[in-house]
């Protein structure tokens, strides 16, 4: 007898409204494969994933069209409960974990194995006391069926990262008839080496049958790990084949629908002006989580200079504390003026701008229109799309005017949207960050800083977002400070790139120096430039 | 109508207006056959409508600056309720009195809405409880005050000590009806409009919607949307919160006023106490949340609330037997007000 896939999904459609965000998905999944699942942001494999787990936000925009065929039965799963019960299990990009509780109580949450005691005859069995013992061993199986090495009893705000998504997993892997595990991107938050062992692992649950649908943004994962590889581009399968048939290269074309050239750096024709436009000075910043305690450096007219090192080391901490977000202090000098520290307005006026790390936190107004996100950091620090009236005293808002400059910015840097009345909310991470980006370059700043500007976004988003600022940087001549964590693309765009270690500055090198030596300053091998002792 | 657009329909006006808005309807259609006159029913619901409309309007500047429904509109009352007293210590008659009155009241509103304000910002997250128990404890403390103010107008201290004011104080005399009376429309002897005091609230809202179209309006805005966000942007957020506070207190002071002039007296002492329940209801039946409010929602939501208020009286009891109407008051106040508060908590859940 032919075996029957797992999962077979046939010719999936589905709309939001009349807007079309999946159409025609097929594709099929057998026992014990791991299938990777790529597109850009907003390519519809979010969606794909509600339908298939019975998502309620699917059900209330009107169901999807098509079949979904689960162990050869047509399943149309009303709520994630049916999808779990029929043994899908998925584990989401953000933790849902208990953090005072330990990875066993998690594991096991509202499946703990339970003992009788007297109180249940009479108040029912939510008196019934948890066997400790039968949870370790039931916890104890199923990390080992992940295969990794998990403390079973530290609590979960104690743990690395890794060990957070471990847990994750093994809450999946503990349900008896999980036949199917979705991971939507499980390694985005995970240092390399900790990729490393959950990709190991979960090659290990597809050797013992359980079939994976892994979703992820980092292509060499998908080609080490997975058999077939899907691309959705548009809400449209643009490639299905086996993994060992294809390459990076040429998935990441399929997903972005053109040919991706290697990003290169270019080297500058010009040689930079000596005289630096920044100078900061014994830099400390208190910002949670990326404390600054001592950084100098100084920035020419017209030059890209990277900040680099690795998370939590401060590198965030420079820009948000120059910036007035965080209370700083030290020195800063701009343009041979003193910058005032701690006041966010004095900054912008001396005419730096500043694309926050935190986009939906900080960077924009998600309840409020385009034209507003664009044009209110503008309007309000430097007066323009205002019309006074009564002689100056009253100063009216110019709607026309902020359309206007956000229709511009929506065309020359393609942003994906309705119009200039669409709500930030609606927009994928991609787009978003080219509001956050229209928002500071609206302010006309002589220096920008921007931070961690392709953090959660696609490959085809990520090109169009440095190419701007380089395109911003080249012919309006703004000095630009970008801040990142990924040292490749600080490599291809920046001068000169500086390295953070323990809130202090580890070593300044030109672009051109090869990886290793940036890797070593990471890890704090160079020579500290303004650290005396340690 | 295809079923699509029906949706559209419901979806964009919204559930709890459709549902009051065919109960007030259905009122209206019940009341000539429990004779019941409908054109009394109507001038009565829009003279109220006119009465409220301004404190219902002082709910709009705190929500939009994000510190949540001026659950501390008593102490806008308070500064309204000084300018009406002292008005009248001063002896002023007619509208001039209106004027002096809304002038009087407008430095106690800055005063009172500074201090509210900055208070609010101590407690960012918490602003509605603790707007709740200024607004009480503001009354309580002006029980006494109102014992002890040195005023000695014939018209407002207790007879007998010749010290101390009344609860009830008449505006006859001083500014009763001059909004309400101003350009009013009378069709025979039950039909009246009182066309000053629609008047008088179209410009305040005017001047609340010109408001929000200016710089400072903008702010405000993009503060009660996201404070981080309008911090990065060099806005001071506090300052903001604090303007919003006193424009709300100013609202509520003036609203009182407005109020005053058409009911025909200052009620001193508990009158303020219960005031905010009914003005946070009619906005939230307008539509509004807690994070967003629009003149739109103010004007709608009193109309529905006070018209419902005036017909249930009248209609409901014919049809009844009973006094229902307070039940009823109380059932749709504060359950649209409950309603609004899990609608925040269910979006605070999603992120």
């Amino acid at each position: 007898m032919e075996s029957t896939p797992l999962l077979e999904l046939r010719s999936i459609t589905k709309d939001f409204f009349g807007n079309q965000v999946l159409t025609d998905v097929s594709f099929s999944l057998d026992k014990g494969q791991i299938l990777g699942l790529v597109g850009e942001n907003g390519a519809g494999k979010t969606t794909l994933m509600k339908i298939l787990f019975g998502m309620g936000v699917i059900h209330d925009t009107g169901g999807y069209g098509g079949k979904i065929l689960f162990d050869g039965k047509e399943v149309s799963f009303q709520s994630p409960f049916d999808a779990l019960g029929a043994g899908i299990g998925m584990v989401h990009q953000e933790f849902s974990l208990i953090p005072g509780f330990s990875a066993i109580e998690n594991i096991l949450l509202n499946r703990e194995s339970t003992r009788y005691n007297p109180l249940v005859e009479v108040f029912d069995d939510r008196m019934r006391t948890l066997d400790r013992d039968l949870m370790k061993t039931r916890a104890l199986e199923a990390i080992e069926l992940l295969g990794v090495k998990l403390d079973a009893d530290m609590l979960v705000n104690e743990m690395p990262v890794g060990h957070k998504q471990f847990t994750e997993i093994a809450r999946e892997l503990e349900r008896k008839n999980i036949k199917l595990l979705v991971l939507d991107e499980p390694t985005a938050v995970l240092t390399e080496s900790e990729a490393d062992v959950l990709i190991e692992a979960v090659g290990n649950l597809a050797k013992r049958g359980i079939s994976v649908i892994f979703i992820s943004h980092r292509l060499h994962e998908i080609i080490s790990l997975c058999d077939k590889v899907v691309v959705l581009r548009d809400g449209q399968i643009v490639e299905e084949k086996k993994t060992t048939d294809t390459s990076v290269e040429e998935i990441a074309e399929a997903m972005v629908g053109r040919s991706l050239e290697g990003y290169e750096p270019i080297a500058r024709s010009e040689k930079l002006d000596e005289e630096p436009v920044l100078v900061v000075d014994h830099l400390w910043v208190d910002m949670p989580g990326e404390t600054v305690r001592d950084v100098s450096f100084d920035v020419k007219p017209g030059e890209i200079f990277g900040i680099g090192g690795l998370a939590g080391q401060g590198k965030l901490g420079i820009p948000n504390g120059i910036m007035g977000l965080y209370k700083a202090g030290g020195r800063v000098r701009f343009e041979g003026q003193d910058v005032p520290l701690n006041d966010p307005s004095g900054v912008l006026m001396s005419g730096m701008s500043f694309v926050s790390e935190d986009r939906r936190g900080v960077g924009l107004l998600l309840e409020e229109p385009l034209d507003w996100n664009i044009a209110f950091t503008t309007m309000q620090t430097q007066n323009r799309y205002i019309k006074p009236l009564l002689g100056g005293l009253i100063k009216w808002r110019d709607d026309k005017a902020i359309a206007e400059l956000a229709q511009e910015y929506i065309e020359s840097l393609q942003i994906r949207c309705t119009g200039t009345q669409q709500n930030a909310v609606e927009l994928s991470g991609g787009n978003q960050q080219k509001v956050c980006l229209a928002k500071a370059f609206a302010v006309k700043p002589k220096l920008l800083f921007v931070s961690e500007p392709t953090r959660g976004i696609d490959v085809g988003a990520k090109k169009l977002v440095l190419d701007t600022i380089r395109r911003y940087n080249r012919e309006n001549g703004i000095t630009v400070i970008m801040v990142s964590s990924e040292l490749e693309e600080l490599r291809s765009l920046c001068d000169r790139i500086a390295i953070i270690d323990e809130g202090r500055i580890s070593g300044i090198k030109p672009a051109t120096e090869k990886s290793t030596e940036f890797g070593l300053l990471m890890l704090g091998y160079g020579n500290r430039t303004s650290s005396e002792g340690k | 109508m295809s079923m699509e657009s029906i949706k559209k329909f419901i979806q964009k006006v919204g559930w709890p207006r459709i549902i009051i808005g065919i109960f007030l309807f259905s009122l209206f259609i019940a009341a000539p056959f429990v004779k019941v006159r409908v054109s009394t029913s109507i001038s009565d619901t829009l003279i109220r409508f006119g009465m409220n409309g301004v404190m219902v309007l002082a709910m709009v500047p705190m929500v939009q600056s994000g510190c949540g429904l001026n659950f501390g509109l008593p102490l806008g009352i308070i500064s309204g309720l000084l300018g009406a007293v002292l008005t009248i210590e001063l002896g002023a008659t007619g509208f001039p009195a209106f004027l002096l009155a809304m002038a009087i009241t407008t430095p106690f509103a800055i005063l009172f809405g500074f201090g509210y304000g900055n208070l609010l910002n101590r407690v960012k997250g918490n602003e509605m409880v603790i707007a709740t128990y200024v607004g009480f404890s503001s009354v309580a403390f002006m029980c006494m005050m109102w014992l002890l103010m040195p005023l000695k107008s014939p018209t407002m201290v207790w007879g007998y000590s010749g010290e101390g004011l009344r609860t009830t104080i008449s505006t006859e005399g001083f500014y009763l009806h001059v909004l309400n009376d101003f350009l009013a429309v009378r069709i025979g002897e039950k039909f009246f409009v009182p066309t000053g005091m629609i008047i008088f609230l179209v410009l305040m809202c005017l001047l609340i919607w010109f408001f929000f179209h200016t710089k400072t309006g903008t702010a405000m805005t993009a503060v009660g949307s996201n404070p981080d966000f309008a911090r990065a942007a060099g806005i001071s957020v506090d300052k903001m919160r604090v303007i919003s506070v006193i424009m709300s207190t100013w609202l509520g002071g003036i609203g009182i006023l407005v109020y005053q002039q058409s009911f025909g007296f200052i009620q001193l002492y508990m009158g303020p106490f219960y005031m905010a329940f009914p003005a946070v209801a009619a906005i939230l039946i307008g539509g509004a949340s807690v994070h967003r409010a629009t003149i739109y929602n103010v004007l709608i939501g009193t109309f529905l609330f006070q018209g419902i208020l005036t017909m249930t009286p009248s209609v409901m009891n014919s049809i009844i037997n009973t006094d229902m109407s307070e039940v009823i008051r109380i059932i749709v106040s504060n359950g649209m007000i409950l309603y609004a508060l899990t609608r925040v908590s269910h979006a605070g859940s999603r992120g």
